[in-house]
């Protein structure tokens, strides 16, 4: 077990001590950073340190240093900051360099006029978790973690009384920064005990439950309406143009939750009228961007991790353990295929070409874009799930066990009208309002249109269909800028789940043909899910997640056999395959490959996605004879 | 040590004056050392003064500031040197006559030295040697320069009059020298003009000053709020030499803007603090009106002793004890007598061309003075040109701790709105995209070579397969013809747009098409037929929340002004909608008339449109205007009409084929390779449109002579019009834009040969006869063929004839005559046919229909 790590503990004084032994030549700076980064690609030391997501804020140490699995969620203005500045002490008046990176607040008296001060500048980003991160996912990244540095040795159940007192050791706490370095700090020791035991006991069932207060009325801007968890103000200070928004990142940071860093104080001094730079921020404005840091805390990032999935089951860091790990995973990638196609068939009912066309989408991915055209994607749309009043729910859940990150969009009249969609720029209050389809890429969403009712849908029900229809069609958000659209690109899996064809567009549309009718359909699904075992559960998430990331590739001869094959079913009966068609057939070929484990297609894949795509045109064909009506 | 010469009009405040608070700061309005001058000194005899060296350096022995005879010579006079006079105007003595640089009151210029405390303090932090150094200035020759700066006075001032005598601009294209003389040295002229409008603001160019002096320009970048008030000191000296009898509000003050340190926000960083920059955004939000009190008027309550304390740093120092009386804490504040001056926060956002992707915009507060409020409105695209400055923020008032943070804003010193000339009609420089050397080289080079069209042309859209002829008609839309101003013959605008319509099978890519189209030109705009109403694509009026003021907001095709206006299902658009695209595609403005506002809007756009059949499959049996059902008046306003159909050809569905594979399974670099980048393209066509304006030479013109009357030949034969002058038209513009494309100023015989080509191959798909094979333009313009015409005259005779064999029946049985004209006839006669030739005859007063009788009259 790793013992108590000065860098965890006090990165500040690891930074201070670089800075002091540096003699504030710039250098310190990249020294720092390789430094953390060092520290942090070593083998496990990354589930050394207590992250943001799975404990709650009042139980971190300030100024040590945390993880945060976030979500890009907006970007403030880069703001300039004392990178080193003069300090004076008014007992003595004798002056000496400090540094100001990576803290929000100076320590003592600053002289401002100094000739040595050094103005830097740094960015802040909005983050928030990851919206609709699964449970599953949570429980797991909470399970792995090994921090055990939580200080606190008297536990009281009320929580806001505990954070308070926290904020008042933290207001302390800063006035006496350099005890930190030098000493070790008695009352952090003597919390420390106390807390990893609770910590053991309490925190990994903690975590859903919100612990910061529901009442405020702050509003944290989370994409997802019923979404939890820290919010938090990223200062970011190299680099920062390589992050874009809604980039999912792991951010190793010194979090900061300094009292006096929340905006609004209602007692404004009178003279405060008269200092213009004060009175121009609207309160709007100073809400969103000063949040009070015990809802909010401030994260001054030394190391950030962008996430390429969120898997915790597959390794994250780019090793030769995790090939080694992949190449084990694909000698098995055969059954488990086998044996996850029998589950979503049992959940679809007994459809195998339904369960099929679901695996495939749930493999599917962005992968790359010419010019507008998006490649990779495969909408799919399920008709003919009007079952039960609930069985698009349980789908949904039985969808949410097996991907990372999900959400259900029950399209009822009211959500469609009243939701906030696209995400939105708010000018008085300076922040981009967040909305539904801000989402992480892989995420998966599940349109529920089975919720449909008759009804007029009002302006903004319009803009949300046709940006649920752009997001399908070139998976594209536009996002409302008031004076003009910003187009951002995402990369969503979106599941259409109607009674008849969608009115969305969508890449495929199966109708489900259930084969089984059980009396009661919630206790069927929730029997065949309870059947399997969590470690098989496990090898599905394993499974999806390393499918969707190979690498793939057609061969000359495939090449030519499919051209070849395209030209033949023309001539036949060139209104039964038009481009379109072919463009859907290539990328349902893809995935049937990857889905198998292959990298490249053979000429076996091409016949069978033929074969797929033979048995849901005839099934299509039927049910448009069936009900007259299908256009 | 005051010499006169050190003193006159510095009240040009100064930021980051740090004297202590009971001295008087520099900063005092002329308005209060008048008075004080006047209580203290009383009158001096007015000295025959050269204006200020120094303006700058921060004085602290203020007092003896009031010894400038200047004041005291005229002391009513500068109480209107406040901007927003909240004092007592009847101290002023009418009818003096004000003439010359100290008649003329000096204004403070808050953009320059605010109040507020510049984190560089430090370089001043020693005012007295500043003072002392440009005091002995003179005397020292010409060898001191301002503290902390490398700014000499003399020299400055000098180089900078000399600059207004002699700049001379020959090559000047801003409209706002329009009706100079460009051989005279132009600031001279701006002087001129100041002198008869008497707007005494100067607008100097950075540009111009870095050319005739670099190390001038230099000094104003860094040193703005020194070497302004020098450039006002020399201007005005320059000015009532020249103009001893002119009379100004207030005296002259120079605006530089167009600095090039800065062009972006997001490249600003903490060098460019206190220096002189320019950025470009767009303004999204306006604060009211701030009165900013420059010096609060304090007024004993016991003995009616009035004191006057500048505001420091945002701070009064309330003074304690009345100076008259002794009586303590007896002042209070009179806010009616205290000075204000106007203030005004502009929140400004990057603007979108700017922004790298996938990041948000980033904003920043900018702040205006004085005359500079409510010059801009939120919507507004502006350049600025101001002093960027960052100061400390304090957590609590009461607390030493500080935030680690600076507040960043703009005072600015100069607006210019870049989106202004579009309301002008002078256009297209407002997309005044600058080109490095390097960039404009490689795209000349690329135009220089032979095969830039077709390159250019498969470029465009490489996702989507072949439809060559297309790309080619996109891709000179893109471009676009000569824009014409025929307005003082009466004709007004010609269109220089083209516009081009798609039509043809669902599924064959032309939202797609229409998208890449969208992405591509900066100012495009994308509807789809069946989601957008009328208002939706021209303008409504709505009532803004904040003001209840009745605003117009307008909508896709006056935001697509000199850009695309994409309409994806142009068939599923209602026809009122449909209609308001008819003025729009030829006369390029939409007239609107609503809530009381009437007016005409510019909607110089080309019109991109996708539709599709009406029986959802292209019917080859049928005519363009039979398959989508639009209205041939609109029709004959798309300059091309293409077909995008399914070919059903062996050889082509293999291309096909492999065109699609090969954009599953190629690597992105090897795409790339082999087609030009998206950037590239992007300028190459900005380019064109700023720089190259074809003019059609002799020989062109007569091709373009050549082709129409060929065309109209070609009908003529038969005894039809087949082509119009709308469609000479359409070849002038489509050969203009062929010569854009090759970087040409002149329109030759190759520009004229693709434009007839083109044109061709449009009109061989879309206005053909089924019935014939020919090509026939009436489809387009009269919504019929010329054939069907015949055809129904015809059919319409043997009707005649038949009902006159038949003899005396004055009824008939309707259906009865149907099919004995079927069984005359050889060819199929519809029951369409039939009835529109029974039409043609009741048209002739020959028979009359009622019901299922046809009778003779």
């Amino acid at each position: 077990m790793p013992s108590a790590h000065d860098w965890i503990n006090n990165p500040l004084g690891v930074v201070e001590g670089m800075f002091v032994q540096n003699n504030s030549n710039p250098e310190w700076q990249k020294k720092v950073v390789d430094y953390f980064k060092d520290k942090l690609t070593e083998k496990e030391a990354q589930t050394w340190v207590p992250s943001l997501n799975d404990v709650p804020l009042h139980y971190l140490k300030p100024n040590s240093l945390v993880k945060f699995r976030c979500l890009i969620q907006d970007m403030f203005d880069p703001e300039f900051y004392m990178g080193v500045y003069e300090a004076v002490d008014p007992a003595t008046k004798s002056k000496s360099l400090k540094c100001g990176k990576y803290k929000d607040v100076t320590e003592c008296l600053v002289e401002f006029n100094s000739r040595n001060s050094v103005t830097s500048e740094r960015q802040t980003f909005y983050c928030v978790p990851i919206p609709g991160e699964s449970s599953w996912v949570k429980e797991c990244y909470a399970r792995s973690s090994q921090a055990q540095v939580i200080p606190s040795t008297s536990y009281t159940p009320n929580r806001h009384k505990r954070s308070y007192d926290e904020d008042d050791d933290m207001d302390t706490q800063s006035q006496r920064p350099r005890d930190s370095n030098t000493g070790s700090q008695s009352s952090g020791d003597s919390q420390r005990n106390g807390d990893s035991k609770r910590q053991e006991t309490e925190a990994p069932s903690n975590n859903t439950t919100t612990t910061q207060s529901c009442t405020s009325p702050l509003d944290l801007n989370y994409p997802l309406p019923e979404e939890q968890g820290p919010a938090c103000l990223v200062k970011v200070y190299e680099d920062w143009e390589s992050f874009k928004l809604n980039d999912t990142i792991e951010v190793f940071g010194i979090l900061s939750v300094d009292p006096a860093l929340g905006g609004v104080s209602e007692e404004k001094e009178p003279t405060s009228l008269l200092d213009p730079m004060e009175s121009m921020e609207t309160v709007e404005e100073q809400r969103a961007h000063s949040p009070p840091p015990s809802l909010v805390p401030r994260l001054h990032m030394v190391y950030a991790l962008p996430l390429q999935h969120i898997n915790p089951l597959l390794p994250s860091a780019v090793s030769e353990d995790k090939n080694a790990f992949v190449t084990s995973f694909l000698s098995e990638l055969g059954s488990i295929r086998s044996e996850f196609l029998a589950y979503l068939t049992h959940i679809l009912l007994g459809d195998a070409l339904a369960a099929e066309y679901l695996l495939l989408h749930l493999v599917s991915n962005v992968y790359a874009r010419r010019d507008v055209l998006p490649l990779g994607k495969f909408t799919l749309n399920l008709s003919g799930c009007a079952l039960s009043a609930t069985y698009t729910e349980h789908l949904y859940r039985i969808i949410q066990q097996l991907v990372p990150s999900s959400y259900r969009l029950p399209m009822s009249l009211h959500n469609m009208n009243s939701m906030r969609m696209v995400p939105r720029k708010d000018y008085v209050a300076n922040r981009l309002v967040s909305g539904v389809l801000q989402l992480a890429s892989n995420t998966s969403l599940f349109l529920d249109e089975t919720q449909l009712e008759q009804g007029q849908l009002d302006a903004s029900g319009v803009r949300n269909i046709t940006a649920l229809g752009n997001l399908i069609s070139w998976q594209k958000v536009d996002y409302d800028f008031n004076y003009h659209q910003m187009e951002f690109p995402c990369n969503i899996n979106v599941l259409v789940a109607s009674e008849g064809r969608s009115l969305l567009p969508s890449d495929c549309q199966v109708h489900l043909k259930p084969q089984l009718a059980p009396p009661n359909l919630g206790e069927f699904l929730g029997a065949i899910q309870a059947a399997q075992a969590p470690s098989q559960m496990n090898r599905y998430r394993l499974y999806l997640s390393v499918t969707r990331r190979m690498d793939y590739s057609i061969s000359e001869e495939v090449t030519k056999a499919v051209e070849e094959d395209f030209v033949e079913m023309r001539k036949d009966d060139p209104q039964s395959m038009s481009a379109e068609d072919l463009h859907r057939m290539l990328v349902v070929s893809r995935l049937l490959s990857l889905s198998f484990g292959q990298t490249t297609l053979s000429t076996d894949v091409w016949m069978k996605t033929k074969h797929l795509e033979m048995l849901r045109m005839s099934r299509i064909q039927q049910q448009k004879s069936v009900n007259g009506h299908e256009p | 040590m005051s010499s006169p010469t050190s003193t006159p009009s510095r009240k040009r405040g100064r930021a980051s004056n740090p004297s202590t608070p009971g001295s008087e700061g520099p900063l005092s309005p002329p308005s209060q050392r008048a008075r004080s001058q006047d209580a203290s000194q009383g009158e001096l005899p007015p000295m025959p003064t050269s204006p200020a060296t120094d303006i700058c350096s921060p004085n602290p022995q203020d007092t003896s500031l009031f010894s400038s005879p200047r004041r005291s010579v005229l002391p009513s006079e500068v109480d209107a040197s406040s901007p927003l006079l909240y004092g007592t105007p009847s101290s002023r003595v009418e009818g003096t006559p004000r003439s010359g640089i100290r008649g003329t009151p000096a204004r403070q210029r808050p953009d320059l030295g605010s109040v507020r405390k510049a984190p560089q303090v430090d370089l001043h932090s020693e005012p007295p040697a500043g003072e002392n150094a440009v005091a002995s200035d003179q005397a020292a020759g010409q060898r001191l320069v301002i503290w902390g700066t490398d700014v000499n006075v003399g020299t400055c001032k000098e180089k900078f009059q000399r600059f207004l005598q002699r700049f001379i601009d020959t090559t000047s294209k801003e409209d706002e020298n329009c009706g100079l003389d460009l051989n005279e040295p132009l600031y001279m002229q701006k002087l001129d003009e100041i002198s008869v409008v008497g707007e005494p603001v100067l607008n100097v160019n950075c540009g111009h000053v870095q050319s005739f002096d670099a190390d001038m320009y230099r000094q104003l970048i860094c040193y703005p709020q020194e070497v302004i008030p020098t450039f006002d000191m020399a201007v005005n000296e320059l000015f009532f030499e020249r103009y001893p009898d002119s009379i100004l509000g207030h005296q002259i003050q120079v605006r530089p803007y167009n600095a090039l340190k800065t062009r972006n926000m997001r490249s600003l960083n903490p060098e460019d603090i206190d220096q002189l920059i320019t950025i470009s955004g767009m303004v999204i939000r306006n604060s009211q009106l701030i009165p900013e009190m420059q010096e609060a008027f304090f007024r004993c309550q016991v003995c009616a002793f009035s004191a006057r304390v500048e505001v420091d740093r945002g701070r009064i120092a309330e003074p304690a004890v009345c100076r008259n009386c002794n009586t303590t804490h007896s002042l209070a504040l009179m806010h009616n007598r205290s000075l204000f001056s106007d203030k005004q926060m502009i929140k400004l956002q990057e603007s979108p061309e700017d922004m790298p992707a996938g990041q948000t915009p980033h904003t920043t507060v900018v702040y205006a003075h004085n005359d500079l409020v409510d010059k801009v409105q939120p919507g507004d695209r502006i350049n600025i040109t101001g002093i960027y400055r960052a100061a400390p923020m304090r957590v609590n008032p009461r607390q030493s701790q500080v935030k680690a943070v600076y507040k960043t804003h703009i005072d600015v010193i100069h607006f210019r709105k870049t989106d202004e000339r579009r309301l002008h009609g002078l256009d297209d420089e407002n997309e005044q995209k600058l080109f490095t050397e390097e960039r404009v080289q490689t795209l000349r080079e690329l135009a220089g070579k032979p095969d830039v069209y077709e390159r250019l042309s498969s470029a465009l859209a490489p996702s989507i397969y072949e439809h060559e002829d297309i790309k080619k008609g996109i891709l000179l839309q893109l471009f676009g013809g000569t824009r014409k101003d025929f307005s003082q013959t009466g004709r007004g605008n010609f269109r220089a747009e083209v516009n081009i319509l798609l039509c043809g099978d669902p599924g064959t890519s032309k939202s797609q098409l229409l998208q890449y189209v969208f992405n591509l030109v900066p100012r495009g705009q994308y509807t789809s037929g069946k989601g957008s109403s009328a208002v939706g694509l021209t303008a409504y009026v709505m009532k803004d929340p904040e003001t209840r003021q009745l605003v117009l907001q307008t909508g896709a095709l006056v935001l697509s002004d000199n850009g695309i206006c994409c309409i994806d299902e142009f068939d599923k658009m209602s026809d009122s909608t449909r209609s308001v695209l008819h003025e729009v595609m030829e006369q390029q403005t939409l007239s609107i008339a609503k809530a009381g506002i009437i007016c005409q809007l510019n909607a110089r756009t080309s019109v991109l449109a996708a539709a599709n059949p009406v029986e959802s499959q292209w019917n080859p049996k049928k005519t363009t205007i039979e398959n989508i059902q639009l209205p041939h008046t609109l029709l004959s306003r798309f300059d091309l009409i293409f077909l995008m159909l399914d070919p059903q050809d062996e050889a082509y569905d293999r291309r096909l084929a492999h065109h699609l594979v090969a954009l599953y399974y190629k690597g992105e670099e090897q795409i790339e390779e082999e087609y030009l980048d998206m950037a590239v393209l992007k300028d190459y066509i900005a380019y064109a449109r700023t720089y190259i304006v074809p003019r059609l030479c002799e020989e062109a013109s007569q091709a373009l002579i050549e082709a129409y009357v060929d065309m109209r030949k070609i009908g003529s034969g038969r005894g039809m019009v087949s082509a119009y002058p709308r469609q000479l038209e359409s070849l002038i513009r489509l050969a203009e834009a062929h010569a854009k494309v090759r970087f040409s100023e002149k329109v030759e015989t190759i520009d004229v040969e693709e434009a007839k080509r083109l044109h061709r191959e449009a009109l061989k798909q879309s206005a053909t006869d089924p019935r014939t094979g020919l090509v026939d333009i009436t489809i387009l313009t009269t919504g019929m063929s010329a054939t069907a015409r015949k055809r129904k005259e015809e059919i319409a005779q043997a009707l005649k004839k038949m009902i006159q064999a038949k003899g005396k029946t004055p009824a008939m049985k309707y259906q009865q005559l149907f099919d004995d004209l079927r069984a005359q006839s050889e060819a199929a006669i519809t029951k369409d046919l039939f009835d529109e030739a029974l039409r043609a005859l009741a048209d002739e007063d020959y028979l009359t229909v009622t019901g299922k009788t046809v009778r003779l009259l």
